[in-house]
């Protein structure tokens, strides 16, 4: 038994034979050519068969692991049809009387070389991008197919680094890890991983004569077992059995939708924090984004976000979400969340201090920032806005004020913007018993259950000493849930919850009885949550 | 000719895929769309051409449009690299 340490860029176990992959050296021949123009229209027929594979690669990585890690195909096609490229290929068939493979391989050298001297690190690679097409026109002009990879039993592969063309390539049905001793967290051998829910290692210096073996990877603690000893492998094919019985219920549930026996749809939608839980929430198949916390964006940063800053963030996760709902939560931080450029003062209480919506309608310039910012994005994909700390229906109403100054503002300067569902959070007690009030001013109301349980209770979650005090399906929590939805529907707001308790199993039965619309969880509830809902009478 | 510049806020730069937009974009204007760095210059329908310019984030960088529609063209190129390079 031997083990390797690299860096996990995806969790979870696999067992399996490892497979390396080794880059095979193309061997191109100069070989003398008589007719120039015949050589030339061989290149051209390459040239567009090639375009047709990275046409191809596109769509296939699109569905597998969407827009941004599809691009590369696209910025390869361009390159294929880079005039200077292209010139030079030909030039050199027509001056040195050479075969166009030759051409090709010489070309790829000169271009790499130029990205090679680069004084930049991300520049460097992209000698790789360019091997990576010219290596495909070779193939395509040699008539060889690249060499696809092809197993019958559970493979770990193990390489140096693996190409976009290589991994979109790949039979993937049985590989089971990735492990590359090169690479970072945002190479495609990382996206390929996440996407395909198995467990990555990088930065792991292998030796070579572990090809063929059996292994363990551990995504968790980073590690790769080599020729596991009996009983450690025992252990880690029950972890795998778990972790597949996991990953089954996953599947079973994706794409299918969240609707009780008896037809009534539940949204079920994802909590995020950032434009980094994206990627889970696509996998774990999220109907949307029911809270989008968007302090991140504050946190940060040294100095306030601008608009720009925050309009490229929203607009990004707007189209990756293409359509689907995306709330946003304005600005929720206080005393209790440290930003120094904020000049907070300190206080005693912050949970019920200067906080939140308080200092966004004290402070108009950052709230107007962030809508502004909010809005032009929602000319890009489904926008809500929703609002914290809300107890009056003046607050509400002095925020669609601003809302409407921010909007006139826009159209005046000629900026387009979107629909955009406005919503608040219903976090108070006073909310809550004004909450029939509150519905006639906004689309929907999002409960956020953490701080309406300890405004309720009149306790701290974290003072351990008031643990047995705790409870957090008290009765007077389950009947406010009940108030909100009775009222909110009455004034036609939907209603849903984004505090934890949206995510507690045991009590999804009671709240979609209670005429629940909407429920936003941490992403890797959506599926389990899906299926209490799914089995519903 | 009708110039404009403007400062490369992607964070690492106009590297492949900015500079893959840029080409998409700059594909779709009839007139000769040249890009400036310093003392160097690229044609900015050529993906190469751009890319080794090696324009890093922060970079302030020239662009030059020519052609009868040159007008219109830099203006919506503008319109384009503001919100998106």
């Amino acid at each position: 038994m031997k083990v390797y340490h690299g860096k996990a860029v995806f969790h979870g176990i696999a067992i399996g034979q490892i497979q390396i992959l080794k880059k095979e050296e193309k061997n191109v021949f100069r070989s003398h050519i008589d007719n120039v123009e015949q050589e030339i229209t061989r290149m051209e027929r390459a040239v567009s068969e090639t375009e047709e594979q990275l046409k191809k690669l596109y769509d296939k990585a699109l569905l597998e692991v969407g827009e941004s890690g599809a691009a590369i195909f696209e910025v390869h096609q361009m390159m294929l049809q880079d005039q200077d490229y292209q010139e030079s290929i030909l030039n050199i068939i027509r001056t040195q009387q050479v075969n166009a493979e030759y051409a090709v391989a010489v070309t790829a050298d000169n271009f790499a070389n130029m990205f090679a001297m680069m004084d930049d690190a991300y520049m460097k690679e992209r000698a790789a991008d360019v091997k990576d097409i010219s290596e495909r026109l070779i193939s395509v002009l040699s008539q060889e197919d690249k060499e696809e990879v092809q197993t019958d039993m559970p493979t770990i592969i193990v390489a140096e680094d693996l190409s976009p063309s290589e991994t979109v390539q790949m039979d993937k049905s049985k590989v089971r890890s990735f492990v590359t001793r090169y690479g970072s967290s945002n190479s495609h051998t990382a996206i390929l991983a996440r996407t395909m829910n198995v467990p990555a290692l990088i930065g792991l210096a292998y030796d070579e004569d572990i090809d063929g073996m059996t292994a363990v990877v551990d995504g968790f603690k980073g590690e790769l077992i080599v020729d596991p000893d009996p009983e450690v492998l025992a252990e880690y094919e029950k972890k795998a059995a778990q972790e597949e019985e996991k990953r089954q219920l996953l599947q079973e549930l994706k794409g299918k939708e969240t609707v009780t026996l008896g037809g009534k749809e539940i949204r079920l939608y994802a909590n995020i924090g950032g434009i980094s839980d994206l990627q889970s929430v696509m996998q774990n198949d999220a109907a949307g984004i029911g809270l989008f916390r968007s302090e991140f964006l504050y946190l940060e940063k040294e100095d306030y976000p601008t608009e720009d800053e925050q309009f490229k963030v929203y607009r990004s996760v707007a189209e990756t979400m293409a359509g689907k709902k995306v709330i946003i939560r304005t600005l929720d931080i206080g005393a209790d969340k440290q930003i120094d450029y904020f000049k907070l003062e300190r206080e005693d209480n912050p949970a019920m201090g200067y906080r939140a919506i308080r200092i966004c309608l004290t402070r108009i310039d950052i709230f107007k920032t962030q809508l502004r910012a909010l809005y032009r994005a929602s000319a890009y994909g489904n926008i809500g806005i929703m609002f914290p700390m809300i107890i009056s229906v003046r607050e509400v109403k002095r925020i669609k004020e601003i809302v409407e100054e921010v909007k006139k503002e826009l159209t005046d300067n000629g900026i387009a913007y979107g629909e955009v569902e406005l919503g608040i959070m219903i976090e108070t007690p006073a909310a809550v018993m004004i909450s029939r009030q509150l519905a006639e001013e906004v689309d929907f109301f999002s409960i956020g259950t953490n701080d309406l349980t300890q405004y309720t209770l009149a306790i701290d979650r974290q003072n351990a000493k008031l643990d047995d005090f705790y409870d957090a399906h008290h009765p007077a929590i389950l009947n406010m849930i009940q108030m909100v939805i009775e009222n909110g529907h009455k004034g036609g707001a939907w209603v849903g919850i984004c505090g934890e308790l949206g995510a507690d199993l045991e009590l999804t039965d009671q709240f979609i009885e209670m005429g629940i619309d909407e429920l936003s969880v941490s992403p890797s509830c959506i599926l389990p949550i899906r299926k209490k809902i799914r089995e519903h009478v | 000719m009708v110039k404009f510049t403007f400062t490369v806020k992607d964070e690492v730069g106009l590297h492949a895929r900015p500079a893959g937009l840029l080409v998409k974009e700059a594909a779709k204007c009839s007139s000769k769309v040249t890009i400036r760095k310093g003392d160097k210059t690229g044609d900015a329908k050529r993906i190469f051409n751009i890319m080794g310019l090696a324009i890093k984030c922060g970079e302030e960088v020239e662009m030059m449009v020519e052609g009868d529609k040159e007008q219109e063209e830099a203006a919506a190129l503008e319109a384009f690299v503001t919100e998106n390079i």
